[in-house]
């Protein structure tokens, strides 16, 4: 069939099943606009910032909406998407970015509005493409999707030159792609399989450190009957969260940074750890040679490049996690530890997650909104203490549950995510947990919200500060407060909201919490903002310094 | 330590610049680099030179290959090669230096490619080793320019990439 490049890729997303996405025109995209104008079946949400769009594209794929799509005009547009690329980037995230670009006869002049976004782009996408021949249109999206959802998922760019938006083409759509230099490794080796399987048996201290590969290979159920089996202690990074139901005794929350004191014991006591689809981040570890020191390691993950990056484990597997873990669950004997539990259960009591004081405090209000939905809404989190607050005091039950940016901690990522997560999941309830810097960040999508109908819950735990920056600086530079106080300037979010058509609410006493939050799940067909005036001191507890150690932990 | 890498490539625009920066992020100086299409035109070959530790090496060939148009990666260190590069060096040749400086270029199986009243240039392949042999003996006429290729590898025997 004969069709324009526009037409094209309206066509290739529909074969992808693509069914919405989030945009902003621009000159070198007004063929795709035009062409967008007549299409139905997909749906096409404009953002107010075309940050917004690669967030809201990223949180629809972690919701489980499959691949996000975004788009955005040439140069300006394009560098716009640009945190919102290296955001998924770094945490794995499916989504196919497309841009437009000056007429490649235009390309390289400098011309209005160029910007080489495939240059700019080539350290934080898995792959990207300059579309130069317009009967590449096809094969080249095809790719695009696979590339994106297959292996380790990652974002993916397409540029797309305006001329080749006009071009006319024939239409045939490639039933396989071939990527000879692309294959990923998804089941694992079985000797290796075999030997991680006699390591765990052997194992009197186990413990199972498990990331964000967990929740991209759907491999709760494995993971879970796994744990069961050998009986092992479960400590899940901020990207892992809900790949293991938390409210599981075996459960022992997040480790690293901020996590439970317990956490951090259990993987520095452990004589085995089995480490699934993660990669040994920073503020998992610490100062890395002193990292859980006592264990051997198993290490699953579908990217071997992430196998003795960091850490060079006793039993490396490069393989799809659940398909791993299947396996692995088929060879290993069931197992008892009832001295390793009690030694837990007795870092449980001794240092038990809490809080002290007076006033309006965070973590009550996390509880709170974990209460009013029964654990089951979507949380996204904006970055910095609301994240830790949010990661800590909301315990998820399922994967896809709890998105947030974790290897960039990007500011502004909440808001224009939990947008996308709650077009993915209309049905569900959707939550940002948000700080007052974060939110400003991108506040406009306020209106993409108003406009869409997207009931998003907003909870601005709204401290006046930086948050955690001042609370390292109060920690680590003498409680020098540099450029960390936002009082000032910072606007009155209920006006901000309601001047925008949505709902605010200002929150300052506990007995205001529950009520306040009754009448946001209450809300269905509009944005929804609760401005929580918290104690400003308040600190992240428990905190390993950076490049610290287990010894080093603060407790509170 | 010095490693010799050959990467397969599909033949693409920006192949060399996603390879290289790679090599840059990991804080590795290539020492050469050369790179050209194979027996297969939608294939090229690089040939690369560079130092440093064996794992950090390892860790760029796993990214090298998550790279979509990476086909292959050898690390030649534990296997016969043959390796040549090729230098063209212009240096001083006054009368008096001429005879011996023929004499020099014919032992080193080299060529003179260009004369004129007060310089040679002088052509000459082979190992790093070798070039560097020569370039070592012709420094005391006076070298004015120089420029070597990359190092390019293959495999001894039947063996291919
Ligand atoms: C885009 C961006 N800029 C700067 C930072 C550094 N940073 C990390 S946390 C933080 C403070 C966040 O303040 P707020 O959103 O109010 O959250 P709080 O910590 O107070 O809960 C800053 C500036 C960042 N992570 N992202
Ligand atoms: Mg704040």
């Amino acid at each position: 069939m004969k069709m324009t490049g526009a037409q094209a890729l309206i066509e290739c997303l529909r074969r992808e099943g693509v069914q919405v996405i989030f945009g902003y025109p621009g000159g070198a995209m007004l063929p795709i606009y035009d062409e967008l104008y007549d299409v139905a079946d997909i749906r096409h949400i404009l953002v107010r910032h075309e940050q917004g769009a690669a967030h809201a594209a990223d949180g629809y794929a972690r919701a489980g909406g499959g691949v996000g799509v975004c788009m955005a005009t040439s140069g300006p547009g394009a560098t716009n998407l640009v945190t919102g690329i290296a955001t998924a980037y770094m945490d794995s995230v499916p989504i196919v970015a497309v841009t437009g670009q000056v007429p490649t006869f235009a390309i390289g002049k400098d011309s209005f509005q160029e910007v080489d976004i495939t240059g700019i782009t080539l350290p934080i996408t898995k792959h990207n493409y300059l579309i130069t021949k317009a009967e590449d249109i096809p094969g080249t999206v095809k790719e695009a999707f696979y590339i994106a959802r297959s292996g380790r998922p990652g974002p993916v760019l397409i540029d797309f030159p305006r001329d080749m938006q006009q071009a006319e083409i024939e239409f045939e759509y490639p039933e396989s792609v071939e990527l000879p230099g692309y294959r990923p490794t998804t089941t694992g080796h079985p000797k290796m399989i075999e030997r991680a399987a006699e390591l765990l048996d052997s194992a009197r201290r186990p413990a199972i450190y498990g990331g964000g590969g967990v929740n991209s290979s759907d491999a709760q159920a494995e993971l879970l009957a796994l744990a069961e089996r050998i009986d092992a202690a479960v400590t899940m990074t901020l990207m892992g969260k809900g790949g293991f139901p938390e409210d599981h005794e075996l459960c022992l929350g997040m480790p690293g940074m901020h996590g439970t004191a317990y956490a951090n014991y259990a993987l520095h006591e452990a004589d085995v750890i089995l480490a699934v689809g993660t990669r040994f981040d920073d503020r998992v570890t610490g100062k890395l040679d002193m990292f859980a020191r006592n264990a051997k390691f198993i290490h699953i993950d579908i990217d071997p490049a992430e196998i003795g990056k960091n850490v060079v484990p006793a039993l490396p597997i490069v393989g799809d996690v659940k398909s791993v873990l299947a396996e692995l669950l088929g060879r290993v004997a069931r197992k008892r530890h009832p001295e390793w539990r009690k030694t837990i259960d007795e870092w449980k009591k001794q240092y038990p997650m809490r809080w002290k004081g007076d006033g309006l405090k965070p973590q009550f209000i996390v509880r709170e909104i974990h209460r009013a939905t029964k654990g089951d809404a979507i949380i996204v989190t904006e970055v910095g203490q609301n994240q830790m607050w949010a990661a800590q005091w909301y315990p998820c039950k399922r994967s896809h549950q709890f998105l947030s940016s974790g290897g960039l901690g990007t500011m502004g990522y909440g808001f224009p995510a939990a947008i996308g997560a709650q077009v993915a999941c209309p049905n569900q309830v959707v939550w940002d947990i948000a700080g007052d810097g974060s939110i400003q960040m991108n506040i406009q999508e306020m209106a993409t919200a108003v406009a869409n109908k997207i009931p998003v819950k907003i909870a601005v735990l709204n401290n006046g500060y930086l948050g955690m920056v001042r609370q390292w600086q109060t920690m680590f530079f003498k409680n020098r407060l540099s450029h960390t106080d936002i009082n000032v300037g910072t606007p009155d979010f209920v006006k901000l909201v309601e001047a925008y058509g949505g709902v605010g609410m200002r929150v300052a006493n506990e007995s205001e919490v529950a009520p306040a939050i009754e009448k946001a799940m209450a809300l269905k067909d509009r944005p929804c903002l609760i401005d929580f005036i918290i104690a400003r001191d308040e600190n992240v507890m428990p905190m390993v310094p950076a490049g610290g150690t287990v010894d080093e932990m603060l407790v509170d | 330590m010095k490693h010799t890498i050959s990467v397969l490539v599909n033949n693409r625009p920006g192949v060399l610049a996603r390879t290289a920066s790679l090599f840059a992020r990991r804080g590795f100086n290539i020492d050469s680099l050369a790179v050209s299409t194979t027996q297969d035109p939608d294939i090229s070959r690089m040939t690369i030179v560079v130092e440093g530790p064996d794992a950090v090496l390892e860790q760029i060939s796993k990214q090298l290959y998550k790279l979509m148009d990476v086909i292959k990666v050898l690390d030649h260190q534990d296997e016969a090669v043959i390796n040549r590069e090729l230098a063209l060096i212009k240096v001083n040749a006054e009368a008096g230096a001429r005879g011996e400086i023929m004499q020099t270029v014919s032992i080193f199986r080299a060529n003179i490619v260009d004369v004129s009243d007060r310089s040679f240039t002088i052509e000459v392949t082979g190992s790093a080793d070798k070039v560097d042999a020569l370039i070592g003996l012709l420094n005391q006429y006076g070298i004015r320019e120089m420029m070597r290729t990359g190092r390019i590898v293959l495999s001894r025997g039947g063996r291919t990439a």
